[in-house]
């Protein structure tokens, strides 16, 4: 799979394309915790939150039928579905708490040397391989 | 027009680059967080990639005294690192290190119809309301 980093490297370039495009155009930071939590706040600007997610999901539509690279889901278990469910409200509050998620504070806080940027992603990107290394261990899977 | 043009044309790239780069599949993001034996890198081009793009896009941004289609750009909380942001980017890190799910890839996910982000994006949601409404 040596060409798995390429894949990687365009769809790391699309991504901060895409979010220079919508800075460049309206001004705006494409963090995805930001903009879906925006729904939930009765505020009065959902229709471009709405158009940037439904594009989102089109996109990665597009992408997966043209390039079939759409991951298969594993079997359904209960196990994993609690799972999928705490680690749902862990990063819903986190990334609430916290201002941002990969794409606010990685990808667009980092580009506009934010301190509060830097300083969350070491934070996150630490704890998320502390988290998945220790699971793999106790787990032994 | 001027504000869902750029919306809808951000949201298409954004998600087929996650879709692409592999962060859309959360055993490759759980295989780059698991550091150790059998380690794959390879996601590390994902961010390197985007910030290849914004950082020298963002800086020549830092000239302009608004955007293209709208008054002003966005100015996200200057205030100095504080308790409050490193325990909301920890209680991701633990969720994200967990599930393998971030935002993005969690909703990329849904949209694609895979159960586990079915289950994962309401369970996210959940969290974000019940956290805005005891910060508020």
């Amino acid at each position: 799979m040596t060409e798995q980093w390429a894949w990687s490297l365009a769809g790391g370039v699309m991504i901060g394309t895409a979010a220079l495009l919508l800075y460049a155009l309206s001004g705006r930071i494409a963090g995805i915790s930001g903009i879906g939590f925006g729904l939930l706040t009765g505020a009065t600007d959902r229709a471009w939150r709405l158009w940037f997610l439904g594009g989102l999901i089109g996109g990665a539509w597009v992408a997966a039928l043209s390039t079939g690279l759409a991951a298969t889901p594993p079997p359904v278990s209960t196990a994993l579905g609690l799972s999928m469910a705490g680690a749902g409200l862990l990063v819903g509050i986190g990334t609430r708490v916290g201002n941002g998620c990969t794409s606010g504070h990685g990808v667009c806080g980092l580009a506009r040397l934010s301190r509060r940027s830097l300083a969350a992603t070491i934070t996150f990107m630490a704890l998320g391989m502390l988290t998945a290394s220790a699971i793999q261990r106790l787990a032994g899977v | 027009m001027r504000e869902r043009l750029p919306a809808v044309l951000a949201g298409l790239l954004f998600g087929a680059g996650l879709l692409i780069s592999g962060m859309a599949d959360p055993q490759r993001v759980l295989g780059f967080l698991r550091i150790g034996a059998g380690w794959d890198p390879s996601l590390a081009f994902v961010m390197g990639g985007a910030l290849a793009v914004t950082v020298p896009g963002f800086a020549l941004l830092r000239r302009r005294r608004r955007p293209l289609l709208a008054e002003t750009f966005a100015s996200p909380p200057t205030a100095p690192v504080d308790r409050r942001l490193i325990v909301g980017a920890a209680l991701f890190g633990l969720g994200w290190g967990w599930a393998g799910y971030c935002p993005g890839p969690a909703l990329v996910g849904f949209g694609l119809g895979h159960w586990t982000a079915i289950v994962f994006v309401p369970a996210m949601f959940a969290g974000g309301w019940i956290a805005a409404r005891r910060l508020s």
